[in-house]
């Protein structure tokens, strides 16, 4: 036994280094994506960039405090809104616009998670889906048509890299994305293995109990649509810079949809689902639409059904099962 | 006053085929504990297959029949190569599930008849009744949406395999252990679910046109309602329903106008809801901890 | 006397957790066995694997067919009924309708009536009760209800588990005596699951002991309830 014991223990530090030395490796290919890849793909993978961010924000409450939201187009609108009035009526510069949206979102969301304390499941679902619902039809109301520039929406202006630097603009666009996203990456990793996160899941697996412990129920739930709303404003502020657009028919019913898919077959209660959710809503329409022209969604469809026979737990679910796999084949084999 | 009374009597006539579609809503929820929301698209598809056997000549009823049939066959095959694989799937996995199917039930219409809006007939004379307060086809769907509603009654009360589905949505392991097959208690109610949708397809149509995306308002709608009632209680589904839609109609004449008036039935909803969070029939569940 | 229910080498359990390693028993026709023991040992599983509603490995025949593997439905269509322990009433229903699902397999309508009386007969307080939801009624009721629903199959093959659980002492004995009745007078084994042995040996003719999934002692329950070691740990004296 003694002979076995030196040898297996830097094989088992190896793989408690394996995720560090690939996520940095994963960061440095990112990085290095805009300078390979043309100015179209760039745009894409930073708007996938953004829907990640809005992923992690509703995989918080949804996936880790277990209240179902299918509202966060909505969230998103009012960040991408905020962003636009800001930079378009009062000059504010763009990269001002992108936490003053997260904030402003952060108390919306707080504000919207009060009385949806009082729903569960499907009633919940139903209420959000009835702010996703209204949005459009709110944001071409005449009374604000001042300030949201009615049907037709606000156009933005697209910003240019800080000065010396030698990037084009889609290119300064996605690097920057791209930090904002890994530090919001790092701010829900964190969030999640803390206390906090702690009480969220204790509070999506057995409320009763988690009072019982006594945790403030209430509190932590308001707290979570906020902070949920907080990523998804940010993300609606990028999106908005890097689309240079908003007006309200972008944000329709449909993309909160959108969301609620991407956050489960990315896999819930994840927080590297929010990425391969993002690619999928992202990327695979394009891809549908390759395949049949005549009935593109028809192809979505089936790839929706597919995803959920063949990963129930999401993507990162999937990924997770065969990593547990391979490992203990490997430690069976030494 | 008048037209106060008809924007009534045309809400009960749309809150009609609402409270069909929240019963099927509910239904399937009761029996499976999941909501099918491709339940619209499902019923819109039906709808098409009505009007190509009526475009082809058939006579207006037989297309009905045999649509109501088809879909019912539809609808149980659905349930058990669709479904059945994955029920003890995650809730939200499950969802997804239904999004896709809903998204290609959308898709493959549009691909087949296009998206330009068709009109689809009615079996009812054109001229109003009723001294003028509504139109044939308006009291001919309520009339069609009670028999529906009543001949659902009848076969759960007081039938046995009426009673074997009740209890299979209730208790399915009980169920089994009086040798009830519960795999085919589900398809039923699914197919039931699905001619019930068929109906309300064919009852709206000639009101709203004939489009592929004509059942999205009547589906949230009717979902809206489902949960307005409480959504393990098929009496509230069917008050419901009715509630919605004269709420919808008299929001739409009087209040808002027919952009906001989504939204403001919704909101109302939800307010309704947060006073009383089961729906107004709702069972309260107490659980032991 | 040929053995209405045998069972050989039964392995059961749940996904991968084992409960049963190989039991074997039998009920005989018309005929009532105990299954004894403690929590734990493996008395539910047992009538769960009987009925189907697990999957298991070894012999299970009735009447001298094979019924091992089949799907519960079919078993409920050979004769046998289970009433499970918690009773699997369905409390929204009326107490007539959980009766009237009892004979959901059967055609016979007459026989039907026949025996929706005999029950009335037997538990007269359910008729008193038979347009009421069953939920509402006592535990000692529902517990009547649950055997009078397994009796409007006209089984072969009774499967009660813990009949007297949660009951008060009085109910117990109506229900035992009730017990012996419906031997007397259908043409039923009944395999009975209980934690208080010595109700079971008084109505039992055979019994057989389980310990963690294993049968440790079997035989005529007079000997059975001599047997030293039965009657420190299960008998009391």
């Amino acid at each position: 036994m003694s002979g076995k014991a030196p040898e297996a223990m830097p094989a088992a530090a190896r793989v408690r280094l394996l995720p560090v030395l690939g996520l940095l490796l994963a960061l440095a290919l990112l990085c290095a994506l805009p300078f390979v890849l043309s100015s179209y793909r760039t745009f894409q993978f930073t708007m996938a960039l953004v829907y990640a961010i809005v992923l992690l924000g509703l995989n918080i409450l949804t996936g880790y405090n277990g209240q179902i939201s299918l509202g966060h187009g909505a969230f998103y609108a009012v960040g991408a809104y905020v962003a636009a009035i800001l930079m378009d009526r009062y000059g504010v510069p763009y990269w001002a616009t992108i936490p003053a949206s997260g904030l402003v979102c952060l108390v919306f969301g707080y504000l919207f998670g009060l009385p949806a304390l009082r729903l569960q499941g499907h009633y919940l679902a139903l209420a959000t889906f009835a702010l996703a619902v209204a949005m459009p039809q709110l944001l071409k109301y005449k009374g604000i048509e001042a300030w949201t520039g009615g049907v037709q929406g606000i156009v933005i202006l697209k910003p240019d890299p800080p000065a010396g630097l030698p990037f084009t603009q889609d290119q300064w666009l996605y690097l920057l994305t791209l930090a904002i996203a890994t530090l919001m990456f790092a701010l829900a990793w964190n969030l999640v293995h803390s206390r906090v996160g702690r009480a969220l899941m204790a509070i999506r697996d057995h409320p009763v109990a988690a009072e019982a412990m006594g945790v403030n129920s209430a509190w932590f739930k308001s707290a979570a649509f906020g902070i949920s709303a907080f990523y998804t404003g940010i993300a609606g502020a990028l999106g908005a810079i890097v689309i240079q657009f908003v007006a309200p028919d972008s944000f329709t019913a449909v993309l909160s949809i959108n969301f609620l898919v991407g956050v489960v077959i990315g896999g819930l209660a994840s927080i590297s689902g929010a990425i391969w959710g993002a690619l999928f809503i992202q990327f695979v329409p394009n891809f549908a639409d390759h395949i049949s022209k005549a009935a593109p969604w028809a192809i979505y469809g089936i790839f929706l059904i597919a995803f959920a026979y063949v990963m129930p737990a999401g993507v990162a679910g999937f990924l997770r099962l065969m990593w547990t796999r391979a490992r203990a084949r490997w430690v069976r084999s030494l | 006053m008048e037209a106060f009374l008809h924007q009534v009597l045309s809400g009960l006539a749309t809150g009609g085929i609402y409270a069909s579609l929240a019963l099927a809503l509910v239904m399937i929820y009761q029996s499976t504990h999941h909501i099918n929301f491709a339940q619209g698209e499902m019923a819109m598809f039906s709808t098409y297959l009505a009007w190509t056997m009526i475009a082809a000549g058939v006579s207006w009823w037989l297309a009905f029949v045999v649509t109501v049939l088809a879909s019912f066959v539809i609808g149980m095959l659905i349930e058990r190569f669709l479904i059945r694989p994955v029920e003890h799937a995650p809730v939200l996995t499950v969802v997804i599930v239904f999004i896709g199917l809903l998204v290609i039930l959308n898709s493959v219409a549009g691909w087949i008849y296009s998206y330009t809006i068709k009109s689809f007939p009615s079996p009812f004379p054109a001229e109003p009744v009723l001294g003028g307060l509504m139109s044939a086809h308006e009291l001919g769907a309520i009339g069609v949406t009670l028999v529906v509603l009543v001949l659902l009654y009848v076969f759960f009360q007081f039938t046995p395999l009426g009673l074997a589905m009740r209890a299979t949505a209730q208790n399915p392991v009980s169920s089994r252990l009086v040798g009830i097959r519960v795999g085919w208690m589900l398809a039923l109610g699914w197919g039931l679910a699905a001619a019930i949708g068929a109906v309300a397809g064919m009852m709206i149509a000639p009101v709203v046109y004939l489009d592929p995306n004509m059942m999205s308002g009547v589906l949230l709608y009717a979902f809206a309602a489902a949960l307005l009632g409480g959504i393990d209680s098929p009496g509230g589904a069917v008050i419901g329903g009715f509630i919605v839609g004269v709420l919808e109609n008299v929001m739409g004449a009087f209040v808002i106008g027919t952009e906001l008036k989504l939204t403001i039935a919704l909101i109302l909803i939800i307010s309704v809801l947060l006073v009383r969070p089961s729906g107004l029939f709702g069972r309260v569940i107490v659980s032991r901890v | 006397m040929a053995a209405l229910l045998e069972v050989s080498q039964l392995h059961a359990g749940y996904g991968a957790l084992m409960v049963l390693h190989g039991i074997s028993f039998a009920v005989e026709e018309r005929g009532i066995t105990a299954l004894l023991g403690a929590n734990g040992a493996g008395k539910t599983t047992t009538l769960r694997a009987v009925c189907g509603m697990l999957k298991v490995r070894g012999g299970v025949v009735l009447s001298g067919e094979s019924i091992a593997g089949r799907s519960t439905e079919d078993i409920v269509r050979r004769g046998v009924a289970h009433v499970p322990d918690g009773r699997g009433t369905f409390l929204h229903l009326t107490t007539e309708e959980n009766l009237r699902l009892g004979a959901y397999t059967r055609r016979d309508r007459a026989g039907v009536a026949e025996d929706l009386e005999r029950c009335y007969t037997y538990f007269p307080r359910l008729k008193e009760r038979r347009a009421q939801q069953a939920g509402t009624l006592s535990g000692g009721e529902q517990q009547m209800l649950a055997i009078s629903r397994a009796l409007m199959l006209r089984p072969r093959l009774l499967l009660l588990d813990e009949p007297s659980f949660g009951l008060a002492p009085m109910i117990v004995q109506e229900i035992f005596r009730i017990m012996q009745r419906i031997r007397e007078e259908h043409d039923v084994g009944i395999l009975l699951v209980e934690q208080n042995a010595s109700l079971a040996l008084e109505v039992a003719d055979h019994a057989y002991l389980l310990e963690t999934g294993t049968v440790v002692l079997g035989g005529r329950s007079e000997q059975v309830r001599q047997n030293e070691a039965v009657r420190k740990s299960y008998l009391g004296y």
